[in-house]
């Protein structure tokens, strides 16, 4: 089977989502489709699973023009999406989840499960998936997940798959999983699309690697020969450094202190386990983990939205496990937190008032029960100078700013005060390649400035170029504390994995078992 | 460290260039054109209420019945100082109280309870007005004082169950409207407020010291139907009150923050519990402020009854959608609807249209209004992402 997409436009009111694209993808190859956030990839998938109407253009299947008006139309056609969340019922089988929305059924539309089983269970073993037709989908992990969205379009007798960010989920060793089903699913003659902003991941698996920036079809990359940097600098359109230059850390005394911390959820249920680190003066720490390995929950605790349940935290010697989180902004702690548009800004806000959302109850930013808006104004023009931020104006709402700037509100918002820590929770989530370097720029200079920094990240690669020293977390434990000289990304991930992992000194076995997975 | 970024041509994000200006002016012509949408509507209406000449298919008829009640409307609203006194009168609860709702919605929190909390503020006010004898400027003054704290305290109570035990506000604020309908009925049943020699739950008068002077005291005294009183003033005043709590001052900060991201203001150090309550007070002391202004307004005739509130608090709501819960379009729509109930009772005066079509041409600029993309559809305008882009309120279920 071959899909073509042929002069793709397609309007939103003030932008071009996309602009004459042009794609082909060909039965038992991959097709790799990289840009930056915004760049146009999920307008375009949506397009072709017919979420979307493009203004103008037409999709072609093997040289017949097609019309996709719903999901249906395109699944019916043979094009199959695997979403970055995925769409499940926790609490159905594997088979149950299969068939949902097709359930093959006998005389009186009784559901033939058994049937459905016996074909999940053929998906199964033709693809190497292992994937047990009867297990509660809740229990399997992120990876196993996965398989069954694979499983479902194959059900559905997929032969073009399109897959949105695929790894964002997943640990290194489950990606190596991940690459090797789609050779088999090439193999036997299927087309993928593997939309990812992660270019080491498109040279490694694709055939061919297309690239789109603001909506265009900027340009198409053999995977032999294409370099990281060369891709990089057709997604922004300018050279880009990948790797974050750095200094040998010059350390300081201990700025935080975290002594076997134990945080609970309401149920009791142990999500930090007796967890104990420190961080100096100008070092970055790196946590690395998986999502929902307790990292979440330790910072939030850390800043004090979350109460320990056992345990102490210091700053510079001074305990603050109970200080509220206006005491500890107070003693100098920044943070970025992992959320940002849950947690860090509100979108509705001019960029005057989210660069004053944590400093606005002191001095200059307010006097007495008055805010001070022409100074916070005038610091907000500072700041939007200072951190690069692409606005308009500062009275311009921050839920209108792309994704790198919403961000960068947030970092000038909280590293441009006097701190002695800070916190960044997946400080380049969602953000361009371009707010990337600049963001990693600005945690290096305040590191060099002698503040003590923590960084969490999923993102293994982030942690490993910034971190002076890498800590890993799973189950809620702390399972590895390395110096970063002396590890690498193999190492950290089957720590990450659960694969490898003596566990520290002082660390007892909490309630969080291995693969349970906070949410 | 900036200089390792050249400088970068961004996308031409048209949407990002509208000033705010834009936007307010744009979010003013939808309400505007969906109170126009409900009175052409409300014409239809009118021109069928006329039986006979509908079945008579008397179109010319039907026109001029359209046009007498419009005209009537109109004057009784606006057409004399007895229209104006009535416009005001009728909109200066509504003021108190559609900024009763309108910082609660503000604040994130749904405040149906003005009703409760102006009969709680009415009938303290009553008390401080029959009760004592003092010189007039201290009396009045004392009597609102005692509309704000009581007001405040039955609103408090709101807001301190939602932060101490996560008890709904919706369902709060209607519970404790029937206890202060109840009390009130209790307390007018008792002899410290009952008026002697009467069975029914009437209080005594409040005193003249203790009364609001006239807003048109320099018209001719004996006019006894201009009812207008400083109480609007006072209205005026709350809503250059709130304006300031609003954008000027770090509490207005915390409390729109707190509503727009309960997440974001307690990730940014502010005290959701606090603040709530703060809300839940302030949105009481203007709603009392609303039963105290009626009480030594004079509106009520000096004495307090269970029908104090009247309809008033539930048609706040209604006055902090159309205004936005912005304080000056919680103003104009007060305003707007006090003239609406100034003329339609004119109108039914003048034409026999019953004053009930009225309240559907209100109904009707609500619905419009809390329904922007209807009156988009109608007025076939674009979205631009802009109008009415944000919900007027998030729900509340969540």
């Amino acid at each position: 089977m071959e899909l073509e997409l042929r002069g793709i436009t397609k309007r939103f009111p003030g932008v071009v989502a996309n602009d004459d694209v042009n794609l082909t993808v060909r039965g038992g190859e991959v097709l790799a489709l990289v840009g930056e956030n915004g760049a146009g990839k999920s307008t375009l998938m949506n397009i072709l699973y017919g979420l979307y109407k493009a203004d103008e253009g037409e999709i072609l299947v093997d040289g017949q023009p097609v019309k996709f008006t719903s999901p249906h139309d395109a699944i019916a056609a043979g094009i199959g999406m695997v979403h970055q969340h995925f769409m499940l019922v926790p609490v159905f089988t594997v088979t149950e989840n299969v068939v949902l929305g097709v359930e093959p059924t006998t005389s009186f539309g009784r559901i033939d499960i058994g049937s459905a089983r016996t074909r999940v269970a053929e998906l199964s073993r033709e693809f190497g998936l292992h994937l047990d037709p009867d297990a509660m989908t809740e229990d399997l992990a992120v990876g196993i997940q996965q398989r069954i969205e694979i499983v479902k379009v194959l059900f559905r007798d997929a032969k073009i798959v399109v897959f949105d960010e695929p790894t964002a989920v997943l640990t290194p060793q489950e990606i190596e999983d991940f690459f090797r089903i789609v050779e088999t699913l090439t193999a036997a003659g299927c087309g993928v699309v593997f939309i990812t902003h992660k270019l080491k991941e498109a040279i490694r698996i694709a055939d061919r690697i297309v690239v789109l920036r603001r909506g265009k079809t900027v340009g198409e990359a053999d995977p032999k020969t294409a370099t990281q940097e060369a891709l990089a600098e057709m997604m922004v359109g300018r050279p880009v450094d990948l790797e974050v230059d750095k200094a040998p850390p010059q350390l300081g005394d201990v700025t935080l202190r975290v002594a076997h911390l134990t945080v609970t959820d309401a149920n009791g249920r142990a999500h930090v386990s007796d967890v104990s680190f420190e961080v100096r003066a100008g070092e970055i720490v790196g946590i690395a983990g998986i999502q929902g390995n307790g990292q979440s929950e330790l910072v939030e605790t850390l800043v004090g939205l979350h109460r320990a349940a056992a345990g102490t935290v210091a700053l510079n010697g001074e305990d603050i496990t109970t200080a509220t989180p206006r005491a500890r902004h107070r003693l100098g702690i920044a943070h970025i937190p992992e959320d940002r548009q849950r947690d860090g800004m509100v979108k509705d806000f001019t960029i005057t008032e989210n660069l004053a959302l944590t400093s606005y109850y002191a001095p200059p930013l307010s006097h007495g029960i008055n805010m001070q808006w022409d100074t916070a104004r005038s610091e907000a023009e500072r700041l939007v100078e200072a951190y690069d931020i692409r606005t308009p104006s500062t009275e311009t709402s921050t839920g209108k700013l792309s994704g790198g700037n919403q961000q960068k509100v947030i970092v000038a918002r909280e590293l441009s005060r006097n701190v002695h820590l800070a916190i960044a929770s997946q400080p380049t989530r969602g953000v361009d390649v371009g707010s990337i370097e600049y963001i990693h720029e600005r945690l290096v200079d305040l590191r060099d400035k002698g503040v003590a920094v923590l960084v969490v990240s999923t993102e293994l690669d982030e942690v490993m170029a910034l971190s002076d020293r890498v800590l890993v977390m799973f189950g809620g434990r702390l399972v590895a504390n390395l110096n970063r000289a002396d590890t690498d990304h193999n190492d950290v991930g089957l720590y990450m994995a659960g694969a490898k992992g003596d566990f520290m000194p002082g660390d007892a076995p909490g309630d969080a078992t291995p693969g349970e997975r906070a949410s | 460290m900036t200089a390792a970024i050249a400088p970068q041509s961004q996308a031409p994000d048209d949407h990002l260039h509208e000033s705010p200006w834009i936007h307010r002016l744009s979010s003013l012509r939808l309400t505007s054109l969906a109170v126009l949408t409900a009175l052409v509507l409300g014409a239809f209406i009118v021109a069928l209420s006329d039986i006979d000449k509908v079945k008579h298919g008397d179109i010319g008829g039907m026109l001029t019945t359209v046009k007498d009640s419009y005209v009537a409307l109109a004057k009784g609203a606006f057409g004399s100082w007895r229209g104006w006194s009535e416009t005001i009168t009728a909109a200066t609860p509504l003021m108190f109280a559609g900024i009763a709702v309108a910082l609660g919605f503000k604040a994130g929190l749904f405040n149906i309870g003005a009703t409760g909390q102006m009969l709680a503020g009415g009938m303290a006010a009553v008390w401080v007005g029959f009760r004592f004898d003092l010189p007039a400027p201290i009396h009045v003054t004392l009597a609102l004082l005692a509309a704000i704290i009581v007001g405040g305290a039955f609103g408090g109570i709101v807001g301190l169950l939602k932060a101490r035990t996560g008890a709904h506000e919706v369902i709060t604020t209607i519970m404790l409207n029937y206890v202060a309908a109840g009390l009130a009925l209790w307390l007018l049943k008792t002899s410290e407020f009952q008026r002697p020699g009467r069975g029914d739950p009437v209080s005594k008068d409040i005193h003249t010291s203790a009364k609001l002077p006239s807003l048109f005291g320099f018209l001719d005294r004996s006019t006894l139907e201009i009812r207008a009183h400083t109480g609007f003033l006072l209205a005026l005043a709350a809503v250059v009150l709130f304006w300031w709590l609003m954008k000027r001052s770090k509490l207005g900060f915390e409390f729109r923050t707190f509503g727009a991201n309960a997440d974001a203001a307690r990730y940014a150090g502010m005290n959701p519990g606090r603040l709530t309550i703060g809300a839940m007070f302030m949105a009481g002391a203007f709603a009392g402020l609303a039963g105290g202004s009626e009480i030594l307004g004079g509106v009520t005739q000096n004495h307090a009854t269970t029908g104090l509130a009247g309809n008033v608090g539930f048609d706040a709501i209604a006055v902090a959608l159309l205004g936005r819960s912005s304080p000056w379009g919680t103003a104009a729509a007060a305003l707007l609807f006090g003239a609406l109930k100034a003329g339609g009772d004119q109108m039914q005066v003048d034409t026999g249209v019953p004053v009930d079509l009225v309240l559907v041409i209100r109904a009707l600029i609500v619905l419009f209004v809390a329904a922007p993309a209807l009156t988009r559809i109608i007025w076939r305008l674009k979205d631009k992402g802009t109008e009415g882009g944000t919900p007027l309120f998030r729900g509340w279920g969540s």
